[in-house]
């Protein structure tokens, strides 16, 4: 008796944690761990948790609108936005647009905003008739057609005839390799209703902003087409017997998804303080997977609640990193090489759980 | 020819479970030097797994092997893998061609059994280089071919040969192995044409004639009786007979085949001539893969229960599926008197047919969304229910949605923990409710339901079976339910039409005698209906 009763002890005090682990799954708990221990290490070496926090919040409002990108396609069924360059791209000649008409503060941000979206709606259009022809295979095919099209804009940017001299070089024709948007639209919303608490600065305006696009997409979610959209992601062989027309609603996603990495370009320009041309928008889709991937979204099913959750550890760790990285060894790479393992690292793990299930 | 007595195959009281459900009640045969066995039966009557017994399937030992013992050429034996029953000399021609397209007949014929001689880099390096005997290879094939009297070239690609040389090439493949002593055919003739077949049959009877045994799988009757020596008939994993092909007709093979007995649901009064045709089919055409549909003309009438019976393979499932546009096809139909578009699910729909799809998991449900979501999804994307406007855009209205499902929930007793519990957490009956209560809120006019009661247990069953009576009775929804199960045909419809090789073989009462529905289901006698 007494040892049946033992057992059902043990087995009562171990449920609630396998549960925990279950629903919350081992990887993210590691990656918790991880920025718990790196913001531990942090306050052994006295730097200030208030500037890492601040940090933490202007990451956030620069990347959390490009993980956002990775939602609908997840959604429709088409995996890991690996196209996310085409979006960027087009998020890019919004900008330099907005440049070129020498526009300046919120105007310039929105204006370039307004400028990309159309180039996104219709590269995303493209981008969706191909993804149709190559279905069970967008992610490999996705990842060169984003390396493909960063290489062959690398000519655009050099021949697009822009003549403003903030961006021009100095000699002959083209565009340079990072274009400051001092004086334009540089922290334009991460000052918007700026305001401190306990040394900590919140971006509001820029937390506004992800916020405002986070409840458009799940207002999205909410409609006819948005419910057909996850339908196809799903079970695409339900949304046919239900009369939905499956790929045009993958190129409804995949359009959604270019427009987000446009306006995800911006906002994370706007906080970085210049517009990266040329051969940076290469990685960033793996960047933006691995934040969705360890906010728990899996290559099937993704929710808001992931790309906050994910953006916000995935950018945690790497602003704490840094300076601990820094402290600790003085090699000056260490931070970007734990990038990099993060977030491939989480990548190959979300590739290998799909071939698990399967 | 002189018959032998010499016994090559015994299986003793052979039995076998699969998870508490037994598949194979005792069953003994037994098969003599050079006689062709046939063994007859409907789908899940346990022909497969008595073959993939006799192969040591790994799927029979990864699900507790098999009780019984099984003696060849005299010697008990114990047969563990595929390469022990080759190793013995059993060999078999699938249904479905193992040949590689891009390799010759020769190679096919000889793959991994390889020809070789030697050649001084094999002297160093051992023999996976040795070089490959093409004139050896080339000449064991011409045997094998000319065995079968088949004129081909040994030399020609598989890729463009006919299907009925495919399945040549397969036994000779079979008959070139040296050891040869029992051939299993399973269904062979069934992608053949009927020359080939035919033809297919005068080389079993030679084979026979020349010493090997054969035990035969079909469910084509007349072949059966045209050159079997013996036969046994399988139902439900019992060896319901075992007899010499003089002493049986192919009706009582048909009856013994079938042979389930009825109880009929109370019949409905008015009679069916009465009734107006509310859909008509035309020489509907349906490319559904396995399920091939070649012409099939149809009249249902409004308000009844018509059934859809056969075997599987035979295209009883591609009838639905192709009028409900989900897969492509050909011919017309017209519903209330107009076209209904081929090839459109969305028109279909909207018209007013609704489809409880055979793959219940795979096309009937989303399996990670909630109960009350899956009721709902296609009403909302066909007719725009469900949903509440807010200016220009409309967005689901949850508490009408939430209403519907627990009423749904209540009116089909689904077991669930509620309306928000995902679907896949459900048990296969009360799945099944959730994809009947799907097409409810599509209300329906006329509801195909395919195989509603596979894979759901027994009481399950008989409730889901009562919902759709009870659906046609109450609302006078018509309803042409597609199933493998012919007592559940009979327990419920007004009319069972019964499909052979993609074609209507002929509609019955369902009172009708079982020796109709067997000859009817092995593609017989379809010129008396």
């Amino acid at each position: 008796m007494r040892n049946g009763s033992d057992t059902q002890k043990t087995a009562s005090f171990f449920d609630p944690i396998q549960r925990v682990i279950r629903s919350f799954g081992l990887p993210r708990i590691i990656i918790i761990l991880f920025l718990l221990s790196l913001w531990v290490a942090a306050a052994f070496l006295s730097i200030p948790f208030p500037a890492l926090l601040s940090d933490t919040f202007v990451r956030l409002g620069m990347n959390t609108v490009l993980t956002l990108s990775m939602l609908p396609a997840i959604l429709v069924g088409t995996g890991l936005f690996f196209g996310l360059p085409l979006g960027i791209i087009c998020g890019l000649l919004g900008g330099v647009m907005s440049i070129e008409l020498n526009l300046k503060g919120l105007t310039a941000f929105f204006a370039a905003i307004g400028f990309s979206i159309p180039m996104a709606i219709l590269v995303g259009y493209g981008y969706g008739l191909l993804l149709n022809r190559v279905k069970g295979s967008e992610m490999t095919v996705g990842t060169y057609v984003g390396f493909a099209f960063v290489s062959l804009m690398s000519f655009g940017w050099v021949t697009l005839p822009f003549k403003n001299p903030e961006m021009a070089w100095a000699i002959g024709k083209g565009i340079r390799v990072t274009v400051s948007l001092e004086g334009r639209f540089s922290n334009v919303l991460n000052k918007l209703w700026a305001f401190e608490v306990y040394g900590i600065r919140i971006p509001t305006g820029a937390i506004v902003f992800l916020g405002f696009l986070c409840f458009l997409m799940w207002l999205f979610l909410r409609t006819r087409t948005g419910l057909a959209l996850q339908e196809c992601g799903m079970n695409p062989k339900f949304a046919k017997a239900s009369g939905i027309d499956v790929d045009r609603m993958r190129i409804v996603g995949t359009i959604i998804s270019t427009i987000l990495g446009a306006i995800g370009i911006l906002a994370y320009a706007q906080g970085f303080g210049f517009l990266q041309l040329y051969e940076a928008p290469m990685y960033m889709g793996f960047i933006a997977a691995a934040a969705i991937l360890i906010g728990g979204a899996t290559l099937k099913t993704a929710k808001i609640s992931h790309v906050l959750i994910g953006t916000f550890l995935f950018q945690g760790i790497l602003v704490v990193a840094l300076p601990v990285a820094n402290t600790v060894a003085t090699l000056g790479s260490l931070a970007e090489i734990s990038r990099i393992i993060v977030s491939n690292g989480i990548i190959l793990y979300a590739l290998a759980q799909k071939g698990g299930n399967e | 020819m002189e018959r032998n007595d010499k016994l090559v195959l015994e299986m003793k009281n052979i039995a076998k479970e699969y998870y508490g459900n037994k598949v194979l009640k005792g069953i003994n045969l037994s098969v003599r030097e050079g006689e062709i066995h046939g063994i007859v039966g409907e789908n899940g009557a346990g022909k497969s797994t008595l073959m993939n017994i006799l192969f040591g399937m790994s799927v029979i030992h990864s699900t507790g092997g098999f009780q019984g013992s099984i003696e060849f050429l005299g010697k008990p034996v114990t047969i563990t893998s595929p390469f022990d029953a080759m190793a013995l000399g059993i060999g078999m021609v699938h249904q479905e061609f193992m040949l590689i397209p891009g390799y010759s007949v020769t190679e096919n014929i000889k793959l991994n059994r390889e020809i070789t001689k030697e050649n001084f880099l094999s002297k160093i390096l051992g023999p996976p280089i040795r070089t490959l005997d093409w004139v050896a290879m080339g000449q064991d094939a011409r045997n094998a071919l000319s065995k079968l009297e088949m004129d081909i070239d040994e030399w020609v690609k598989i890729a463009g040969l006919p299907v009925g040389h495919m399945q040549f090439v397969e036994i000779a493949r079979e008959l070139d192995k040296k050891n040869i002593k029992l051939l299993v055919f399973d269904e062979p003739t069934a992608v053949l044409t009927e020359s080939e077949a035919e033809r297919l049959l005068s080389t079993l009877r030679r084979l026979a004639e020349s010493g090997i045994s054969i035990l035969f799988i079909t469910h084509r009757l007349h072949e059966i009786m045209e050159v079997c020596h013996n036969i046994t008939v399988l139902r439900d994993g019992v060896q319901v007979a075992t007899k010499p092909r003089s002493e049986t007709t192919l009706e009582e093979l048909a009856r013994l085949m079938v042979g389930h007995t009825i109880e009929s649901i109370a019949k409905r009064k008015t009679s069916l001539e009465q009734r107006k045709t509310i859909l008509k089919v035309r020489n509907l055409r349906v490319l559904m893969p396995g399920e091939t549909v070649y012409k099939v003309d149809l009249e249902i009438k409004e308000g009844e229960i018509f059934g859809i019976g056969g075997l599987a393979g035979q295209g009883k499932i591609g009838i639905a599926n192709g009028i409900m546009g989900l897969y492509d096809s050909y011919g017309s139909v017209e519903f209330e008197g107009q076209t209904l578009p081929l090839n459109h699910p969305r028109e279909a729909v909207k018209r007013g047919l609704a489809f409880l799809s055979e793959d219940r998991r795979g096309v009937g449900l989303l399996l990670d969304m909630s109960v009350e979501m899956n009721i709902v999804a296609p009403a909302i994307e066909i007719q725009k229910k469900f949903l509440k406007n807010l200016g220009v855009f409309s967005f689901l209205d949850r508490t009408q949605i939430r209403q519907f499902a627990q009423k749904m929930i209540q009116n089909l007793d689904i077991r669930c923990l509620g309306p928000e519990q995902p679907v896949k957490r459900l048990s296969g009956g009360n799945q099944q409710k959730v994809c009947i209560a799907k097409a409810l809120a599509l209300e329906p006019k006329l509801l195909f339901v395919s195989e509603p009661t596979r894979g759901i247990d027994i009481g399950a069953k008989k409730r889901v079976l009562d919902t759709l009576v009870e659906l046609n009775q109450t609302s006078g929804m018509t309803v042409v339910l597609t199933s493998s199960e012919l007592a559940e045909l009979r327990s419920i419809c007004d009319r069972i039409a019964i499909i052979s090789e993609g074609r209507v073989m002929g509609i019955l009462q369902p009172d009708a005698e079982d020796a109709q529905f067997g000859l009817l289901m092995a593609g017989e006698y379809a010129e008396r209906q």
